[in-house]
Order: structure tokens, then C-alpha cells, then sequence
């Protein structure tokens, strides 16, 4: 009898809650266990994608690297969440966010390090991966 | 090729908890459609159904209804795009109907969404959104709008009083209209006592007076070609313009905040193909499913230049007796937002104010009225023009 073939459910650890248990873009989660926040990049074409795809349209090709989001964005805007969907009420209040870094912009939350008083749009941020309570892993900004 | 116009409308009243099921919801809006064409389902030659999936458990709804309504053996659909997606179901018809593949064609819109808590319904909107990167941080309707509301304040110093004061509009309005889930007046005052539940925080800088009221509800639209609408119909409105656009799904793949793209192209392709301007335009519907959104439409349509928008609700030049009344009927804020009826709903607006039928909410002898139905968080967008 054939072994059954074992499934690779790694972005199911993606997030409080995720959506998406198989994606051809499972190394994004990896390369967050290791610390790094990557998207990827069109080797024929160059186009950069964050979040990280594994295909382009314009090519028409799967020929896709990771690259790190790294240096500064700036906040393009921002909500803080007082309420929130099932499954995410241990994390309120939260707030979710926009970086933008020129090329490519990043969606996710803001780290609860930075006080509420401090938040600007227009502030320059980083992203830098967060291990969640729960074992789930995500990414905030922090003030660059 | 000849004109299409619209020659029914009808609308259940939008309630919390309608106390029935979903055929039987989608009764209410068919049976108060087809009193006001004085037509037969014999005469119907093809149905749209229309809503976004998972608020209850039947799938393929619209067998169902046909089924219910009487409408078979005429061949019948569903088509989704959210909280557009009986507009989405009109354009359907309308290309139905200019193929001369159907004379007659209703579109029905419905929505319960009682059947699930609100944070479970919160849940089901936001992955509305791009569930793959951006649900995983925590994502729901308000709190998106809330990033362009923000984004608006930035950079054009809209306050939320501003905001506030869309609501109270809405209110007003709300107030005198029979269907309406949320039939109280609201003001300005309520939003700077901390103790009034309006003022409460759902996402910066949304309070839960911003945020429209969710609702089950349906709606029905009879739309025929030209030939069809004479002859069944002595106050026929007709599709002018229609205009549709999409978004990137992930804020990340966007470069408009202060906006919706989708608004704005879709208004762009409807004024030219109705080869009218905004400044024709008597009376219309937008998309308030929160406050900063019919802020949003005032610019995206034309009817104040960016950043200008709050002037207009400011001079109270989009109440009924101003310049361009917008959503006199209450709009989604105080109307409700059962999210597949509400395209319906608004049309069904125009097509009365048009016809000179809106009771207490008539605009003065309006020509020309427009409908801005907006899925998704600027997702989808449609706009249509109608005229006499």
C-alpha cells in the first residue's frame, strides 16, 4: 500500500488565526521562524511582490526568489481595533497598518511597543517578525 | 439597439431578525416588485439572484427562490460580488437583455445575516478581504474603512466630526423611511458624549455611530427592453450609463487611501457612457456602509473635488432640498446593509424619485439619478446612471 504523502501545512501557523493551510509560498513562514520577513522577486522580470507570490502574471512564469524586507517604510495609515473578529479577541486591542516602501507596501499590524501617542502617518517603521502566545508567528512595525 | 429600462421595483422592510427564511425573505421583496410592474411570473423570462455566500446554510439559493416565487421552468442564476452583487446582477440583465437573448429579466438581491452572531459576521466580511496575508492579522470591514478614513483625515484634515455629521443625515432620513432597520435621530452631540453607545470605539477613528447597521432584508428589480417596457409599463426608467471596476484585493497592491479607485472609474465609465456630468445628476445613491465611505463617493463621483467632500455635507448640500441630495432614503447608515439586497435597494430609490413616487423623501423633479454600489472594501464597484 502506498505511504500516504505527508502534507506540508506549515502556513496554517501563519497569523492569530490563518485562513490558508497549503500555499506554494510556504517558505514565507519559515523565513519567519528565522527572523526574516520576505517577498519575492520576478527572475525574468523583476517585478517585486510582497506579499510573496509564487507566480507572475506578466511572465507567466513560477521563476520567483525571496528577498528580505529590510530598512525603513513609511506608515501610510492605520486603524486600531477595539473589536474584533472570532478568533482574535485575546489579541484586542490591536492595531492593523500600512507600510509603504517605495517599491512594494506591506500590510500587518503594529507592534504594541510603540505607544499610541507616538503613531503617525507618515512615520517611518520597520518590520520585524513577532512570535504570537499562542506558537503562531506574524509580523509588526516597530518605529524605524 | 434600443434602450433598457426598469419597469419594477420592490424591497422587503430591512430588519434585525426577520423572522423567516431565506425564500421566505426573498418573497417580500418579489411580492412588493411584482404589485408595482402588475406583471405574472409567466412574464418574467429570466432570473439573477444575487448575494454574498455563507451568511446561511442554503447553497445555490437560486433554484430555491425560483422554486418559491414560481419563476420555473425560466432559466434562473446567482452571482456574487458582496456588498454589490445585485447590482452586479442588474448589469447581468442589462447585457441579458441588450444580447436579445431576454426580454424581461428580475434581479433579486437578499441577505440574512441574523442567523450569525455579529462578530461572526465581522469574521465572514473580513475574509471578504484577502484571507491568505491579511485575515491571519486580525482584519474586519470597519477597520479597513477606518484605514482610509484616516488616511482622508491625514491628508486633507477631515475631522470625524465631519463624520458625524453624515450620519446625522442619514438619520434624518432614516427616520421618515418605512423600511429602514434604524428608524431613530441621530446628532452631532451624541458622538462627543462618551457615554452615548454612538460615540463608542469599533476601530480608530470609526465609532459605532460611523458604522451602518447590519440587516436582513431583500430587494427585486424588473428590467425589460425598450419594446417590453412600453408596453408593460407608463413610467419606465432607463438605464443611461453603467460603470464597473475592480481593486486590488490587498491594501498592499493599492496606491489610493483617501479613495476608492474602484468608485471612481466605475463613475468615470458611467458619466461618459450617459454622456452626462456630475453636475447633471439630481438625486443619487452611494455606498454609506460607513460614514467616511459617502465622504469617499462625494469625491470619487464628481460631486466635490478631493479633499472637499466634507464642504458639501457641511453646507448640507446633499440633503434632500440641496444641490445633489444623496441617500435621502436613509442611505445603508440608518436604511441598514443586508449586504446582496442593498444594491437593490438603492435602485430601487432612484427609480422612485425618478418616477416622482418617494413620498416624503421626493426630491423636487429630479431628471437623472445615480447609484454607487460599492463590494467589498473598494473591491468591486458599480455605478449606475438612470433618467425618465
Amino acid at each position: 500500500m502506498a505511504k500516504k504523502k505527508e502534507e506540508d501545512l506549515r502556513f496554517k501557523k501563519f497569523g492569530t488565526v490563518s485562513f490558508t493551510a497549503i500555499t506554494k509560498t510556504n517558505d514565507f513562514v519559515s523565513h519567519l521562524e528565522q527572523g526574516k520577513v520576505m517577498g519575492t522577486k520576478c527572475k525574468d522580470c523583476g517585478m517585486t511582490f510582497f506579499p510573496p507570490r509564487a507566480d507572475c502574471y506578466k511572465c507567466l512564469a513560477s521563476n520567483v526568489e525571496w528577498f528580505e524586507v529590510t530598512g525603513k517604510g513609511k506608515l501610510v495609515t492605520y486603524s486600531k481595533l477595539e473589536y474584533g473578529p472570532v478568533g482574535f479577541e485575546a489579541d484586542l486591542p490591536y492595531a492593523i497598518a500600512l507600510a509603504d516602501y517605495g517599491t512594494y507596501k506591506v500590510f500587518g499590524r503594529l507592534s504594541k511597543n510603540v505607544a499610541e501617542s507616538e503613531i503617525k502617518v507618515g512615520m517611518e517603521v520597520k518590520t520585524v517578525v513577532n512570535k504570537l502566545p499562542n506558537g503562531q508567528v506574524n509580523y509588526v512595525f516597530e518605529k524605524a | 439597439m434600443g434602450k433598457v429600462g426598469i419597469i419594477g421595483v420592490g424591497q422587503s422592510a430591512f430588519v434585525r431578525g426577520f423572522p423567516g427564511s431565506i425564500r421566505e425573505l426573498a418573497f417580500e421583496g418579489f411580492k412588493e416588485c411584482m404589485k408595482d410592474a402588475q406583471m405574472s411570473v409567466k412574464d418574467i423570462d429570466a432570473t439573477v439572484v444575487c448575494s454574498a455566500p455563507e451568511y446561511d446554510k442554503q447553497r445555490s439559493p437560486a433554484g430555491v427562490f425560483a422554486e418559491y416565487l414560481g419563476l420555473t421552468p425560466q432559466p434562473t442564476f446567482y452571482v456574487e460580488t458582496l456588498c454589490s452583487s445585485s447590482t452586479t446582477g442588474l448589469k447581468l440583465a442589462y447585457s441579458m437583455i441588450k444580447s436579445g437573448l431576454h426580454d424581461v429579466v428580475m434581479v433579486i438581491g437578499f441577505q440574512k445575516m441574523s442567523e450569525i452572531s455579529s462578530a461572526e459576521s465581522q469574521e465572514r466580511m473580513g475574509r471578504g478581504a484577502d484571507i491568505q496575508w491579511e485575515s491571519p492579522f486580525g482584519t474586519m470591514m470597519p477597520a479597513y474603512y477606518a484605514m482610509h478614513a484616516r488616511a482622508h483625515m491625514a491628508k486633507y484634515g477631515t475631522t470625524p466630526e465631519d463624520l458625524a455629521l453624515i450620519r446625522v443625515k442619514a438619520s434624518t432620513y432614516g427616520q421618515i423611511n418605512e423600511k429602514a432597520v434604524y428608524r431613530k435621530a441621530v446628532t452631532a452631540d451624541m458622538f462627543t458624549d462618551p457615554a452615548n453607545p454612538m460615540a463608542g470605539p469599533v476601530a480608530s477613528p470609526l465609532r459605532v455611530g460611523d458604522c451602518c447597521a447590519n440587516a436582513d432584508g431583500s430587494s427585486c428589480i424588473i428590467v425589460a427592453s425598450e419594446e417590453k417596457a412600453k408596453a408593460f409599463s407608463k413610467k419606465p426608467v432607463w438605464i443611461l450609463g453603467i460603470g464597473a471596476a475592480s481593486a486590488p484585493v490587498n491594501m498592499a497592491g493599492r496606491d489610493l487611501f483617501s479613495g476608492l479607485s474602484v468608485g471612481e472609474i466605475a463613475g468615470q465609465q458611467a458619466y461618459k457612457m450617459a454622456g452626462v456630468t456630475p453636475k447633471n445628476i439630481n438625486v443619487a445613491e452611494v455606498h454609506d456602509c460607513f460614514t467616511i465611505a459617502e465622504m469617499m463617493a462625494y469625491e470619487n463621483l464628481g460631486f466635490a473635488k478631493p479633499g472637499e467632500g466634507r464642504e458639501l455635507i457641511r453646507s448640507k448640500a446633499t440633503y434632500k432640498e440641496g444641490t445633489i441630495p444623496v441617500n435621502v432614503d436613509g442611505g445603508l447608515l440608518s436604511k441598514g446593509h443586508p449586504i446582496g439586497a442593498t444594491g437593490g435597494s438603492q435602485v430601487r430609490t432612484i427609480v422612485l424619485q425618478l418616477r416622482g413616487e418617494a413620498g416624503n423623501m421626493q426630491v423636487k423633479d429630479p431628471q437623472i439619478g445615480l447609484v454607487h454600489n460599492i463590494g467589498g472594501v473598494g473591491l468591486y464597484g458599480n455605478v449606475l446612471i438612470f433618467g425618465r
